[in-house]
């Protein structure tokens, strides 16, 4: 019998009603793995908000508040405020969102959050569109892909820009700690999350939860998109801690975009042109990461 | 018994304060300013202990309390105008809750165009939101509401949020006396907010879920009821203040030299203040005239309007806002309410006040004379409105 | 079943586990797990989106019919090929 990778116990629970091979699910299992039960959750608008089924279900073993789409961080905040206000200091607050939660609408309360540096732990499952209201393209949605809003059409009219920077933005707020994590890795997301827990301020991660219904796959291939997503470092594995940058995990070679493009229905218009573009913005944002972390590692403490 | 002298502003932190608010999450705005500031020099000198959020908007301002509340803590905060409609959405998410938060509201007029007066249409915007709406004259009410609005909001029977008015300027910023009671006495009236549920990692549960159609309406039912309840709550509070400190302030309708009245009018805020001036001058003529102050906008008062209805021929309703397509709002809930009324005396609408503009004293002596000679010209009027061919007004 | 006003709390609360939405019956493919080549690795386990896969006492993997939605991550994910999905009848 091995030895269990990551915490057994179980805060979430079976009976949920996410898609089949929902990545943003298991972003929730391993960070209340990671966590335990002394911790609060707030939940915006998204995928996740409904996770629980109708009333009076919750998916959830520990306190669990809804809350108003664009409000995670600030609620958030709210109860960080009134649990120092009774005098409790061994819960973890955290805010969980999706990318439209964090990085569209709800962008100026999570500011506002890690500005102040209130005192928890934000999550941003990324599934990199609206997937709640059935794939509209969010800021998060990478460049090259199909959504509903972006349909491609016969103008080619797929999304035009590159995803948000999430983590950059954290950063350029002066947290303690910021990271991107995968489904995909949970042993590196927990080793991160028991890591950066008990810091005094806001922590964000940027969790990678692939999506089967709104990118198009096969729902088996969950675990393998996150991998291809860090082997060809279209999404790579890093922290930064105190603005000192360190890649996490390293591929030791790495793959070519097409690799991850391919199996993904929400690419397959794509032309060999376009996913050159996306090759080279994969390539450089590679190269700068390397070297914000070589540039950066003086400043370790 | 000493008396400090404050503004309306200091008078919502100071009842802030007095009720030991544990939370506070505000964002400053015209003409609210000072209430964040002093809440703010209360708690960096100790004498406030508070958690106090220095959110970046309004939204998060109300997100924040909410989250508090939930999370079993007393909060409090303050807003006026685009602030208020900022959080509109949150103020529907407080009332759906369930959670006895209390906040200041500054009344001033909305742009555009600019205008930092006084003005109801902000708070009137936010009628169906679920929340108690109190309107003041004054600064000593002002500070007295603030912790009453927390006695009845935090009665498990009621369970709703509050909003405590006050006027821009003539009560935010003008300096009145104010008998600041002593912590031990506001102690004694109002015991820690203990709500039946909170959040709570030793008894885990999720908080407001999603209902289908077959529960939804029991849940709407609950708040209307709540609603309801509120007004026999508001009585009994402010009677319970009245014995323990000495004053009461009307419960949801202070009555004017109404005893004999032919006519009343119907006001709010500030310029109730003004009219007592009015009826008192026309009483002195022999006009027999009268003035109900609406304290209470949420729950509407429709028992006590419709009692005022029994007393009197003609009743002038003063709205400093508009409804934008038929009257102003505490006009329209009037009429309505006296619709299922025995007895229906002559009404009419007066706008007045708009964006500030003052209200002397003799411009609602002329209204009473209206009010008094059932004079008809339309069923709403902007009184004071300056036409090509207008007398000068003020 | 539907409640009344007067049997319903003051405020939706979620009380109850989400346990008790079957999701099984979503399943079109079921995954079985081959005993004897399994060597209990929990690679199926970790991955499980919907908390339906459990270790017994003696280490052995149980899938959770009830709530198994059948996506097939524990297949694909699975080192020793031992896990197959086969079509629910």
């Amino acid at each position: 019998m091995a030895k269990l990778t990551i915490p057994q116990e179980e805060l979430m629970s079976s009976g949920h009603i996410g898609c089949l091979g929902c990545g943003a699910t298991l972003a929730m299992r391993y960070l209340l793995k990671a966590l335990g039960k002394r911790t609060m959750v707030t939940i915006p608008a998204g995928c996740i908000a409904i996770m629980s089924g109708i009333y009076p279900r919750s998916f959830l073993k520990v306190p669990l508040l809804d809350v108003a789409f664009e409000t995670t961080a600030a609620s958030a905040s709210g109860i960080r405020a009134a649990l120092d206000a009774k005098g409790i200091k061994d819960v973890y607050v955290v805010g969980f969102g999706g990318d439209g939660g964090t990085a569209d609408i709800g962008i100026q309360a999570l500011s506002g959050t890690a500005e102040r540096g209130d005192n928890i732990i934000y999550v941003m499952y990324d599934n990199e569109a609206y997937m709640n209201t059935g794939i509209q393209r969010s800021s998060a949605t990478p460049f090259g892909a199909w959504t509903t809003t972006t349909p491609v059409g016969t103008t080619g009219d797929f999304k035009k820009r590159p995803k948000k920077n999430m983590v950059e933005i954290m950063v350029a707020h002066d947290i303690p700690y910021a990271a991107t994590a995968s489904v995909s890795y949970p042993e590196d997301f927990v080793k991160k999350v028991q890591k950066a827990k008990d810091m005094d301020g806001t922590k964000f991660f940027h969790v990678f939860s692939p999506c089967p219904t709104g990118w198009r796959f096969s729902p088996e291939m969950t675990i393998q998109m996150g991998v291809l997503a860090y082997q060809t470092t279209v999404f790579p594995m890093y922290e930064v801690e105190n603005g000192v940058y360190r890649v996490t995990k390293k591929p030791a070679k790495r793959k070519p975009v097409t690799e991850y493009l391919k199996l993904q229905g929400r690419f397959k218009h794509l032309d060999d042109e376009t996913i050159e573009i996306i090759q080279k913005n994969v390539d450089k944002n590679w190269e700068m990461l390397l070297a914000k972390a070589e540039f950066t590692k003086k400043y370790a403490e | 018994m000493p008396m400090d002298v404050m503004t309306g502003n200091s008078a919502q932190a100071y009842g802030a304060k007095l009720a030991r608010a544990e939370v506070v999450a505000a964002y400053p705005i015209t003409p609210q300013t000072t209430v964040v500031e002093k809440l703010a020099d209360l708690v960096a000198s100790g004498e406030m202990k508070s958690q106090y959020i220095k959110v970046e908007s309004e939204h998060s301002a109300m997100a924040a309390c909410i989250a508090a509340s939930a999370t079993g803590a007393r909060a409090y905060t303050a807003t006026a105008a685009h602030g208020l409609a900022l959080m509109h959405e949150m103020l529907i998410w407080a009332a759906g809750s369930r959670l006895p938060i209390v906040m200041g509201n500054i009344n001033r007029a909305m742009a555009p165009p600019w205008s930092v007066w006084a003005d109801y249409q902000d708070s009137i915007a936010e009628r169906d939101t679920g929340w108690m709406q109190f309107y003041c004259q004054n600064n000593q009410e002002v500070l007295d509401t603030v912790i009453q609005a927390y006695k009845v909001a935090e009665n498990h029977d009621i369970l709703l949020p509050a909003m405590v008015m006050e006027d821009a300027f003539y009560l935010s910023h003008t300096f009145e006396p104010v008998d600041v009671p002593p912590q031990k006495d506001v102690d004694d009236f109002l015991p820690p907010y203990d709500p039946p549920i909170k959040l709570d990692v030793d008894n885990p549960v999720g908080l407001w879920a999603l209902v289908p159609p077959d529960h939804y309406m029991e849940f709407r039912f609950k708040i209307a009821k709540a609603m309801e309840d509120s007004r026999k709550v508001i009585q009994e509070v402010d009677e319970e203040w009245e014995k323990k400190f000495g004053r009461s302030h009307g419960g949801l309708v202070e009555r004017y030299r109404m005893e004999d009245a032919d006519a009343a009018i119907i006001a709010a805020g500030t310029m109730s203040s003004t009219a007592r001036v009015a009826v008192d001058n026309m009483r002195d003529k022999g006009k027999k005239v009268g003035l109900a102050r609406l304290r209470v906008f949420r729950p509407f008062p429709y028992e006590e309007i419709r009692q005022i209805a029994k007393e009197v021929d003609s009743i002038g309703v003063l709205d400093r806002s508009y409804t934008f397509g038929h009257g102003g709002a505490f006009y329209t809930e009037t009429a309505g309410a006296l619709y299922q009324a025995p007895e229906r005396p002559h009404v009419k609408n007066y706008v007045i006040g708009i964006g500030g503009r003052d209200i002397p004293p003799k411009e609602i002596e002329g209204i009473l004379e209206k009010v008094l000679s059932k004079e008809d010209g339309g069923e709403v009027e902007w009184w004071g409105l300056r036409t090509s061919g207008s007398r000068e007004v003020n | 079943m539907a409640k009344s006003v007067e049997d319903l709390p003051y405020i939706p609360l979620m009380s109850e586990s989400s346990a008790v939405n079957k999701t099984g019956v979503w399943r079109v493919i079921r995954p079985i797990v081959n005993q004897e080549e399994c060597n209990q690795c929990y690679t199926c386990w970790k991955f499980c989106p919907d908390v339906a896969i459990q270790i017994d006492e003696e280490g052995n993997i149980l899938i959770d019919y009830d709530h198994c939605k059948g996506c097939g991550i524990c297949e694909a994910v699975c080192p020793k090929n031992c896990i197959e999905m086969v079509k629910e009848e």
